[in-house]
């Protein structure tokens, strides 16, 4: 059996590696194999296995990648993840990648979803809707066609039709994914020391790359391992970390967080992996049931739209109670409108609940932990000496 | 400098009519609480303001509140004000001017208080941001909220699938809560009559619009443009006095462009033409004068732009169509300027740059508005590819005037239109040669 330390280490490499060399060993292990990229918060990765594909979840440059053509496409006020995403598609690191989505998240990757098309016109692209729109014969209907036509654009990639069984049966690993997703993150919950945040990013990380049978097996691998070890109990103040569901901080930002005593009790990092909360449906047609999960049964995020005033931002207040945490760090990026313009709407719920909170700002490349590292050490001390919870 | 001053200035028509139409607006806005009149709070890309007064509510726009705080130099201590409130220095301007104008008791150009909403419309066309604008809306107002999500013109057109969408929307959530709001029930046949007399001021619009074909052109398209557009970008579309009012701005340039005028300025007509222009991007609001000067006194005139088609893209064809009321509400929804993608924009500024015989593009890039400026960068290198025409890049805010640099502007002005200048004396070295 491996140790977390072998399993780590392994989603350490995995995402250093930005010539992602797994994914391109990957698509020349078959014939016919494609690899279609994607941007944060949500694709549904099924469609693209069910064609034959591996989803691969593009995250930016991280702090290791030098960014020199893409600086040249932005202006200083927008953050940093398309343009290091544009350095990756310029340096030909994406070269063997069969097709780019652009999920609906913010104008910045929208606009990234045209730029793609003139940059890289040999390579697919498509900007991906979701529905803001929740009944089912408004936006489910909607969204239905979009999954029509993305299944139909995978198609043509293949060069065969997608099947509604070919789809099941993705759906069917797709919802062990997610019910190991959950099980990992559940397991942090209730002993974060035993299942450090630096290590859970990594491990979710990896399931941006690996094919998800592959990432299925790693992430039991990893849950068996923590079961066999044993780590030592820090007083620690428990936290809830959000805003960060698209640029990614850098990693030492996360054990900057752990270090200065918190425990990250829960996190937005990477919404894909759990954004259905439960299983998807098996029977019947596998587009109006992946439909249905998104309408009906998926996570909050800024990009979506609530509906219902009352209900704005209790999410986090759920989750706050759910994860048992104790404060809340909002650590978006830099001009990231979606995080930055939610947050202040979140704080006046959160507030109203007393739940306490700070905020900061990072980039993909930030290097100074050290203010981040005092701020969080100062608000875990306020927790452990001043909140009445 | 070729702008003549006027002393006297004198207002045409057109100017007279829409200044009226604008008190009248602020008038019903100001006084709907005594007339018992219900108010739309909606933006302008993807107004529906056709289908707003099938319901006899007034309408008000809080990004044109914003833009005339900025012109009257308001909104920086309105930003300020939103900033202590906990909004990020990062975000959108026009947001935050709102939202501070509100936290200071919400006054209309006017100086009376802006009524609340009773129905928050939200069209959700072209900018992320106003989703999130309306729900800081909403948790301020506590209102009945309605969403319109617009799907983006991703694959550079619009699809059945998203228009049918769009129209189950306005069928099952828009119209309900309008009805619901305003106690009025919507009249199809009254919402074909406003849509009738959109299309006719919508002729008249883009007419006005391509006048700058003409050499001169008689209108600058981009600072003179914003007040064109005023009309039927806000709470007029649809109104006999918008049709009014674009048949006189016709006229007025029927004449000038009989006398061969040329564009009139804050400081007069301008009487030399040395530079025609296109320009991409909002302007700059809270030195606007100062920022047109920069191109009048040089002789520039902008003979196209984007922004005047944010609030809906005519001069491509498009027409509202009271025959098919609610897929026309749909279409113009879809094809308004920044719910195009990177690609459609770049066509049509390539189009403008030929059409309009262009000397290149200029591109005011926004701080505050990723959608516009996110990818202006790549839309620049591809125009100056496809044209061979010259292009420059400056960068200023919407309203806040903490990012309008009035020199580095002015520089940035005058470096491109020498270099538009070199290109020409190169050009016709190159001629003579041969």
């Amino acid at each position: 059996m491996s140790t977390t330390a072998e399993i780590i280490s392994r989603c350490q490499t995995l995402f250093e590696d930005l010539t992602f060399s797994y994914a391109r060993e990957w698509k020349a292990a078959m014939p016919g194999r494609s690899v279609v990229g994607y941007m944060p918060f949500y694709v549904p990765r099924e469609l693209i296995h069910a064609a034959g594909g591996l989803p691969l979840g593009i995250l930016g440059g991280g702090d290791q990648l030098e960014v020199i053509h893409g600086d040249a496409y932005y202006q200083s006020y927008i953050c940093r993840i398309p343009r290091s995403t544009i350095e990756l598609g310029v340096m030909g690191r994406l070269d063997f990648v069969d097709a780019m989505l652009f999920p609906s998240i913010c104008d910045v990757i929208r606009n990234l979803s045209g730029m793609w098309k003139i940059m890289f016109p040999k390579v697919k692209s498509r900007y991906f809707d979701v529905p803001q729109n929740y009944q089912d014969n408004v936006g489910g209907e909607f969204y239905i066609n979009e999954l029509k036509e993305l299944r139909d654009m995978l198609a043509e990639i293949r060069g065969t039709d997608v099947t509604d069984e070919e789809i099941r049966g993705s759906i069917k690993l797709f919802n062990e994914n997610r019910r190991l997703v959950r099980e990992v993150y559940a397991a942090r919950m209730k002993q974060p020391w035993q299942v450090p945040s630096s290590e859970i990013y990594l491990l979710m990380r990896a399931g941006m790359i690996l094919a998800v049978e592959e990432h299925n097996r790693l992430l039991g691998d990893y849950l068996a391992a923590v079961a066999a070890e044993d780590r030592p109990r820090r007083d620690n103040a428990r936290v809830l970390v959000t805003g960060a569901f698209c640029e990614q901080p850098p990693l030492n930002l996360i054990k900057s967080i752990e270090l200065a005593g918190c425990y990250i009790v829960d996190d937005d990092f990477m919404l894909v992996n759990r954004w259905e909360r439960s299983d998807v449906a098996i029977d019947g047609d596998p587009l109006q049931n992946l439909a249905s999960a998104y309408l009906h049964n998926s996570g909050n995020t800024s990009a979506k739209y609530e509906p219902d005033q009352a209900k704005k931002g209790l999410y986090l207040v759920d989750a706050v109670k759910r994860s048992a945490a104790e404060g809340v760090i909002f650590a978006a990026p830099s001009f990231c409108d979606p995080a930055l313009l939610e947050r202040p709407m979140l704080q006046s719920v959160l507030a109203a609940h007393g739940i306490p909170y700070i905020g900061f700002k990072y980039a993909e490349n930030s290097g100074q932990m050290q203010p981040i590292r005092e701020q969080a050490g100062t608000f875990a001390d306020s927790i452990k000496l001043w909140s009445d919870q | 400098m070729s702008a003549t001053p006027v002393s006297d200035a004198v207002k045409e028509a057109s100017m007279l009519k829409q200044k009226e139409m604008i008190a009248a607006n602020y008038e019903q806005l100001a006084t709907a609480r005594e007339t018992g009149r219900k108010v739309a709070s909606t933006f302008v890309p993807g107004n529906l303001n056709e289908l707003i007064m099938c319901f006899d509510m007034v309408n008000n726009l809080p990004e044109i509140n914003a833009i005339q705080n900025g012109m009257r130099k308001k909104s920086g201590g309105y930003i300020m004000e939103a900033e202590k409130r906990g909004h990020s220095e990062d975000v959108c301007t026009y947001v935050k001017a709102d939202l501070g104008s509100l936290a200071k008791g919400s006054l209309g150009p006017d100086g009376r208080p802006l009524p609340e909403p009773d129905l928050l419309l939200l069209s959700y066309t072209g900018c992320f941001t106003f989703m999130k604008w309306f729900e800081l809306l909403r948790q301020q107002y506590k209102c009945e909220t309605a969403m319109l999500h617009v799907p983006y013109e991703g694959e550079g057109h619009s699809s059945k699938n998203m228009r049918d969408y769009v129209v189950k929307q306005l069928k099952e959530e828009i119209i309900p809560k309008l009805e619901r709001a305003s106690g009025v029930k919507f009249d199809i046949d009254r919402l074909r009559e406003n849509l009738r007399e959109s299309a006719k001021a919508e002729d008249d619009l883009v007419w006005v619009l391509e006048s700058a074909k003409h050499k001169p052109s008689p209108i600058d398209a981009y600072f003179g443009g914003v007040y064109y557009i005023g009309p039927i970008f806000t709470a007029f579309r649809g109104t006999p006095d918008a049709t009014e009012y674009y048949r006189l701005l016709r006229q007025e340039i029927e004449q000038r462009i009989a006398a061969k005028l040329g564009p009139i300025t804050p400081d007069g007509e301008m009487h030399e033409e040395r530079y025609r222009l296109v320009v991409e991007g909002p302007p700059n609001w809270t030195s606007f004068r100062d920022f047109w000067k920069m191109f009048y006194e040089e002789g520039a005139v902008v003979v196209a732009s984007t922004y005047t088609k944010v609030g809906g893209v005519y001069d491509l064809g498009f027409r509202h169509d009271p025959d098919h009321p609610l897929e026309s509400l749909a279409d113009y929804c879809l094809g308004c300027y920044t719910n195009r993608n990177l690609p459609s924009r770049i066509d049509i500024l390539e189009k403008y740059v030929n059409e309009y015989e262009a000397d290149g593009l200029l591109i005011n890039s926004i701080k505050s508005c990723n959608s516009f400026s996110a990818g202006q960068l790549l839309m620049l290198r591809e125009i100056e590819r496809r044209t061979g025409k010259p292009s420059a890049f400056i960068e200023t805010d919407l309203v806040d005037p903490r990012y309008f640099s009035p020199a580095n502007v002015k520089n940035r002005l005058e470096s491109y239109l020498q270099m538009i200048e070199q290109k020409r004396s190169g050009a016709t070295a190159s001629a003579a040669v041969a």
